[in-house]
């Protein structure tokens, strides 16, 4: 069934959005990350124009992050406080990158950065995580059930010390707010909610326990990609609703499936697959810069991007 | 003296140039995009009008419908440090968004260069591009049709106008799905042996309909509002889907 799109104007078949929706709502549901790193380049495939997709794909973020967070409230898997504090950082980091953004977009750049910035992330990430849980993997066969976090490095020695019960932690706000306003930062630029960034430094840099990353990590990405659709449909009208609809009626429903399959899982299994997938996508991306495009050359209406 | 003379001069080209003329039409003058739209094909027929004799020499038909123009900036990527990023760009200062020309025979027996360049017929004489800063310049405009033309949205249709009996001609156009909005201008040209006898031009209005519009005139005119309905649709859709799944599990 073929349905034409208002903003992006183009007619594209609804299943294949309905499908699209599903896949990275059960993704988001189960590793806590917006989707945003799959389903943009997703609906480039489909044939959506980039400003659109990457615009359209942050409200769909937040509606299946919504229907994450409830799902991780109802199991009191969400460190509010630490939400919020993360969050505070969050809205002055991706002020900044907006105008980083716009710097970018006017020497015609922003497609490279936002592809390097895809490849260097994830890959790093990906592989960080990967050799970590597999250890993690290793070591509970060996018979302990759970790795042990290390409880004191240099992030407990800043000042300005605040408890975050669910989490039970007792640290500084710096280090979340500093977290938070880099995360912000790489959303604005790279068009995502960041979860792929946020959950890993919520594990490895504050220490906070891998059930309780997700959904704080979902409480955060929320707001950070509300703010983002507003500032899309504002600056540049490239929200696309009737494509929105159709993401999130798969993508919700997908979330609250992605929720149940996580809950099965280990915390390190479910690390290996996030990984995993965080390495595929990356590869595809290093793909497109590293090999000689077939077609050499872009159209891109004046003014943008 | 000198004025008299050109009014001469005029009246005498007059009645050459009109000694054929084209009366068109369209299977319809307006197209609309709802919510189902996927392309459209619109008929376009016609029939020449004279009072003379035929002349001498085969009459050809050419038609081009054109969507609104609008500036483009086409880029190239080059391998630089090892990975292939944008290094050259030319603005193109007006380009339609559509661009479709059909003619009744080859394109040499249809119409001359000369003409061409006159009446900018052809998909590259329709693009405008002043920027020439950079050498190579027609790469980047054959870039231009060749991603459009791969696209749907240019199209050249060689013999598709069937011409019958020297008097009527008929032809039809596909529309991709992925259509502008705005004004499409239908233009026919008559020629014999290369040359333009007569030209008509018409157009077909392209509009979004419905809930299409709705949403479209809402994110351009009152784009807050826009976001913010956007934004509560997301924020009641994840909670539906939340509550619905909590209904059904227990």
């Amino acid at each position: 069934m073929q349905i034409y799109l208002p903003i992006a104007e183009v007619s594209v078949n609804a299943f294949l959005l309905l499908g699209i929706g599903g896949i990275v709502g059960v993704l988001s549901g189960m590793f806590g990350v917006g989707g945003g790193f799959l389903i943009t380049p997703l609906l480039f495939f489909a044939g959506i124009p980039p400003a659109v997709a990457v615009a359209t794909s942050a409200n769909q973020i937040v509606a299946s992050s919504i229907s994450g967070v409830l799902a991780h409230l109802r199991r009191r898997t969400v460190d509010i406080r630490m939400g919020l504090v993360l969050l505070a950082g969050g809205l002055v980091g991706s002020a900044l990158g907006v105008q980083v953004f716009n710097m970018l977009r006017a020497i015609g750049q922003i497609d490279l950065v936002v592809r390097l910035s895809y490849v260097v992330f994830l890959g790093t990430i990906g592989a960080l995580m990967f050799v970590e849980s597999l250890n993690a993997i290793r070591k509970s066969r060996g018979g302990r059930a759970r790795p042990a976090r290390k409880k004191h490095n240099w992030v407990h020695n800043l000042p300005v010390k605040m408890k975050f019960r669910t989490s039970g932690l007792f640290i500084s706000v710096i280090p979340p707010v500093v977290v938070g306003m880099l995360v912000g930062v790489l959303a604005a630029i790279m068009g995502v909610g960041g979860g792929f960034i946020m959950v890993p430094a919520m594990i490895y840099l504050l220490g906070m326990p891998t059930k309780v990353v997700i959904g704080t990590s979902l409480l955060q990405i929320i707001f950070v990609t509300g703010f983002t659709t507003l500032l899309h449909a504002t600056t540049n009208q490239t929200v696309d609703m009737v494509l929105a609809i159709l993401l999130l009626v798969g993508g919700v429903v997908g979330a609250q499936i992605g929720t149940r399959i996580g809950a099965r899982l280990k915390a390190e299994q479910l690390r290996v697959l996030l990984a995993l997938l965080v390495l595929i996508v990356c590869a595809r991306l290093a793909m497109d810069l590293l090999f000689q495009p077939t077609e050499l050359y872009s159209l891109a209406p004046v003014g943008a991007g | 003296m000198m004025w008299r003379a050109l009014i001469f001069f005029l009246f005498a080209a007059l009645p050459a140039e009109a000694e054929e003329q084209v009366v068109a039409g369209l299977s319809q003058t307006r197209i609309s995009i709802s919510t189902n739209f996927d392309g459209s094909q619109i008929l376009i027929f016609g029939a020449v009008k004279r009072e003379s004799p035929i002349p001498a020499g085969p009459l050809q038909v050419v038609i081009t419908v054109a969507g609104p123009s609008e500036p483009v900036v086409v880029r190239r990527k080059s391998k630089q440090y090892g990975i292939w990023i944008n290094t050259a760009q030319v603005d193109v200062d007006a380009a339609p968004s559509f661009y479709a020309v059909s003619t009744s025979a080859l394109w040499n027996d249809s119409i001359s260069d000369t003409e061409d360049l006159r009446h900018k017929i052809s998909i590259l004489r329709a693009i405008r591009s002043v920027g020439a800063s950079i050498p190579g310049t027609e790469n980047f405009t054959d870039a231009l049709i060749r991603i459009r033309t791969g696209n749907g949205l240019y199209q050249t249709n060689i013999g598709t106008v069937k011409v019958d009996q020297e008097t009527l001609f008929d032809t039809a156009v596909t529309l991709p799905s992925n259509l502008r909005e705005g004004s499409y201008t239908v233009r026919f040209y008559l020629t014999r042996g290369g040359r333009v006898i007569d030209s008509y031009q018409k157009e077909i209005a392209v509009r979004k309909v419905g809930l299409e519009r709705f949403l479209f005139k809402l994110a351009h005119d009152q784009s807050l509002s826009y976001g913010i309905l956007a934004l509560s649709i997301a924020v009641f859709a994840g909670w539906g889907a939340s509550a619905a799944f909590r209904l059904i599990r227990n």
